[in-house]
């Protein structure tokens, strides 16, 4: 379906000892990691079905490979500006323990980084930043700094809490 | 010896027989006398005390056996059914089925002795004792009822070990004494563990047959095939061998347990045919197992036909026809195999898959423009072999709801006796098929109608006269396919439903106010029975009101994409209507367009479409509705409740889907219609279950995704 796909599903790619990888995205200006364990695939946009009388964030559905999977947006969830569909937007499919599969829309993927743990900082939380709740992290690559997300927070209906 | 994987199978088959063993007490009850369903009742109760056995659960072999004890000595005669052993008997049955329980939960059959039974069991047995065979020795574990079996037959004057020998048989025997050949007694016991008791039989006839010719066996062969014995079997055999040679050849077997034998005489033989001519002669009702019961009537017939000098021929020749005969006298067996439900699943969803890859194929084929007519055709072909393909799996995974509607006339019957009522229940369409999932499934939702039918809707018999009803109240289950669906109705002719007790009682709990009362209509009143924790009857019985509501019910039914209704007329009756799909995975449905937006509605649900004129459109209460065929028919725009802009102008026609939910009708009003097609129903998965109007998605032939609408949901 995609050429992203076959680029960062090689098998090469896994947490080796003290180090953790994570797939970095854009989203606007700011970089975030993902941690690469929780990542199942990476397809372009496909068309995506609305569902009506649910969140903002909540997309609609996608079919990926027959099965049909949700789709948010991680932006409306923290508060950003809505998305902008381009040629380098993608959509990671993630498979969480509780929530099962979901795909969240990001506007571009750039690259796998390989971060000592011992390179990550724990979050401090006295950040007034809403966004701030989304973040399990930082990481500190050559490329600069990283905001990892926490997918549970991310994922989590915030009708619930 | 480790049984645990026989453990499912076991589980199955014990309630196939606990079933059966229900059906066939209660038609006792009806007809005490019919010897068929004795005959039945021993057979099942005598299958279940051997697999108890072979499983090791001591206990339910034990009450197994004492209750086989019982039906042995009515079988024999000896006693008459009456009506409280019939109750003991379902009581027995009611242990039996608590031991299943525990079995199948913990695998163990619990500690439960059901002392109390097996005495009350004993008592009858004594009660109706004074026959001439001892009843507690007949069926004392096997070693003992040889014994005592062989006093029978000594007393009946020879034989061996009771055996029952035909003229043609004994014949046989008296000639191959007279050439000097040695006739032989053989009782093959196998081991108590054995699991493939017939085929270590088998081996043990062959061993036999190398040696010697089988004359006779009893059980019959054709018995022994089906594992119709207990635990030995004793044939007669002529051989040129000696007896240590034969009974050495037979022993070799595994799992035989032992095998004795005896040098036979001619007086033992000629003894024999007349202890059987005694014994036939004695009554009708005969007191042999049923095996040789059906084999009587042909030995009788052999020697007409047969010539005489064909006598001496090799016994195969007799036991033949005999064996043809008894095969056509079975009861004709269902040729099944056993397939895990998951299996099915599994297959379901690869025919959902095809169907998906076909309709991408279809719709493929429509945009390249260009297909040519062979493709087409091609196409054409494979959309029939996947609607067939389809719809045999369906049908493979479609059980009649007979195994669950079963156990209901045995509940009617202690219902009557906990509710003092008299009533019947009358049962048509138990072979109507549904999933199996669903099968399972609408027992409880089933059970729960039928009590409240029998609790709250008929009266007791006073009143009944009274009214000048007839005192047996009547409670129906009809059970019948109707195009895509699968009604079930439980209809009583009791009280019907109080309408005005329901609103009494819905305003006493505060479900709704006394002026939304007053507003209320007939039906809406009727409704409210189906909120949640909510039961009119005034005394909390055991049977009804115990906490599961009719909300449970009819949110069971719903989980299957059911549905349920009631009608009522008091002092009438009510009728309960369940509306069940065939099937759950695959639809077919009608295609719309709303917007740019397409979406499916089942066609199940749907009753007509209409091309309305704007004008025609009437506002009733600030609601837009439009009159069809004398029936005022509410309007919902589809556009506004799914927030899409509509593409078409206010004063174009409008296409309008009428949809059905029980009585209630309301039309859709859609942009376009695109068509009908066989969609496959996938879940929106737990992520997205906020929205209700959205029963599922699914994937059309482009790969995109359409939304396929909940028409009940709408209403």
């Amino acid at each position: 379906m995609n050429d992203a796909t076959s680029t960062y599903e090689t098998n090469e790619l896994r947490t080796v000892g003290e180090t953790t990888q994570f797939i970095v995205i854009k989203l606007g200006e700011e970089q975030y990691g993902i941690d690469i364990k929780y990542i199942d695939n990476i397809v372009r946009m496909p068309h995506i079905t609305r569902v009506p009388k649910v969140d903002e964030y909540l997309k609609g559905v996608i079919n990926l490979r027959g099965e049909v999977i949700p789709v948010m947006s991680i932006r409306i969830k923290m508060g950003l500006e809505p998305d902008v569909e381009t040629k380098s937007s993608r959509i990671i499919i993630l498979k969480l323990e509780q929530q099962g599969t979901i795909g969240v829309i990001v506007d571009e993927v750039k690259e796998v980084v390989t971060l000592e743990n011992d390179r990550i900082e724990k979050m401090a939380y006295d950040s007034k930043d809403e966004r701030a709740t989304f973040l399990s992290g930082v990481g500190k690559s050559d490329g600069g700094l990283i905001s990892l997300l926490d997918l549970n927070a991310v994922v989590l209906d915030s009708s619930l809490t | 010896m480790d049984v645990s994987q026989y453990l499912e199978i076991f589980l199955d088959e014990t309630n196939e027989h606990l079933q059966n063993l229900n059906t066939q007490i209660l038609s006792l009850e009806q007809d005490p006398e019919n010897m068929d369903t004795i005959n039945e009742i021993f057979r099942a109760a005598h299958s279940l005390k051997g697999m108890a056995g072979t499983m090791g659960y001591k206990r339910m072999q034990t009450l197994t056996h004492d209750m086989e004890n019982v039906f042995s000595e009515v079988r024999n005669g000896n006693i008459k059914v009456k009506a409280d052993m019939i109750d003991v008997l379902f009581q027995c049955l009611d242990a039996l089925e608590e031991y299943n329980t525990n079995i199948r939960e913990s695998s163990d059959e619990g500690t439960n002795d059901n002392g109390a039974l097996i005495k009350r069991l004993n008592d009858i047995m004594t009660g109706g004792s004074g026959a001439e065979e001892a009843p507690a020795a007949k069926e004392e574990p096997a070693g003992e009822a040889a014994a005592a079996k062989e006093e029978t037959a000594a007393s009946a004057g020879g034989g061996f070990h009771g055996v029952k020998l035909d003229e043609n048989q004994q014949s046989v025997l008296s000639d191959a004494i007279k050439q000097n050949k040695k006739v032989y007694g053989l009782t093959v016991r196998v081991q108590e563990s054995c699991i493939l008791k017939a085929a270590r039989a088998f081996l043990v006839f062959k061993a036999i047959e190398e040696t010697s010719e089988i004359i006779v066996s009893d059980p019959s062969s054709q018995d022994i095939e089906d594992e119709r014995f207990d635990q030995e079997f004793n044939l007669i055999i002529v051989s040129e061998a000696d007896l240590d040679v034969v009974v050495t050849a037979a022993k070799g077997v595994s799992e035989i347990e032992d095998v004795t034998g005896s040098v036979l005489k001619l007086e033992d033989i000629t003894g024999a045919a007349t202890a059987e001519e005694e014994a036939s002669g004695a009554s009708e009702v005969s007191t042999e197992a049923p095996a040789q019961q059906e084999e009587a009537p042909v030995a009788n017939e052999a020697p007409a036909a047969q010539p005489a000098e064909k006598q001496t021929q090799a016994p195969a020749a007799q036991t033949a026809p005999a064996a043809k005969k008894n095969t056509a006298n079975k009861p004709v067996v269902n040729r099944t195999v056993r397939v895990d439900i998951e299996k099915l699943d599994t297959l379901m969803n690869l025919v959902s898959e095809l169907i998906i890859a076909k309709n991408s194929l279809v719709s493929a084929s429509a945009m390249s423009g260009n297909s040519s007519q062979a493709v087409n055709e091609q196409i054409e072909y494979l959309e029939s072999v996947t609607t067939s393909l389809h719809e045999s799996v369906m049908k493979v995974r479609m059980v009649p709801i007979e195994s669950t509607v079963n156990k209901f006339p045995r509940m009617v019957r202690d219902l009557q006796k906990k509710l003092g009522k008299k009533m019947e229940l009358y049962m048509s369409g138990e072979e109507t098929e549904l999933d199996r999932t669903v099968v399972d499934q609408i027992g409880d939702p089933l059970m729960h109608l039928l009590r409240n039918s029998a609790d709250h809707g008929l009266e007791s018999a006073a009143v009944r006269k009274e009214r000048g009803k007839p005192e047996v109240g009547s409670i129906f289950l009809d059970a019948y396919q109707d195009g895509n669906n699968v009604v079930i109705e439980v209809r009583d002719d009791g009280n019907g439903i109080d309408t005005k007790a329901v609103k009494n009682k819905a305003i006493e709990r505060g479900i709704i106010t006394p002026e939304q009362g007053e507003a209320m209509s007939e039906k809406e009143i009727i409704d409210l029975l189906f909120n949640a924790g909510f039961s009119t009857a005034k005394v909390v019985s055991d049977v009804s009101g115990r906490g599961v509501g009719l909300d449970v019910v009819k949110s069971m039914i719903e989980s299957l994409s059911g549905e349920v209704e009631v009608k009522s007329r008091l002092g009438e009756g009510s009728t309960w209507t369940i509306r069940l799909p065939l099937t759950l995975a695959i639809i077919q449905a009608l295609m719309v367009e709303i917007g740019d937006e397409k979406y499916a509605i089942a066609l199940g649900s749907i009753q007509t479409i209409e091309d309305i004129l704007p004008s025609d459109v009437n506002l009733v209460q600030a609601k837009e509705v439009i009159q069809l065929r004398d029936l005022v028919i509410p309007l919902i725009r589809l556009n506004e409740i799914l927030d899409i802009p509509s593409k078409k102008n206010p004063e174009d026609n409008l296409v309008v889907v009428v949809v059905k939910k029980g009585d209630k009708l309301a039309g859709l009003v859609v942009d376009e219609l695109i068509g009908q097609q066989e969609i496959v129903i996938k879940s929106l998965g737990k992520y997205i279950s906020k929205c209700k109007i959205i029963s599922g998605a699914t994937v059309l032939g482009d790969g995109e995704v359409a939304l396929i609408l909940d028409a009940n949901a709408l209403l």
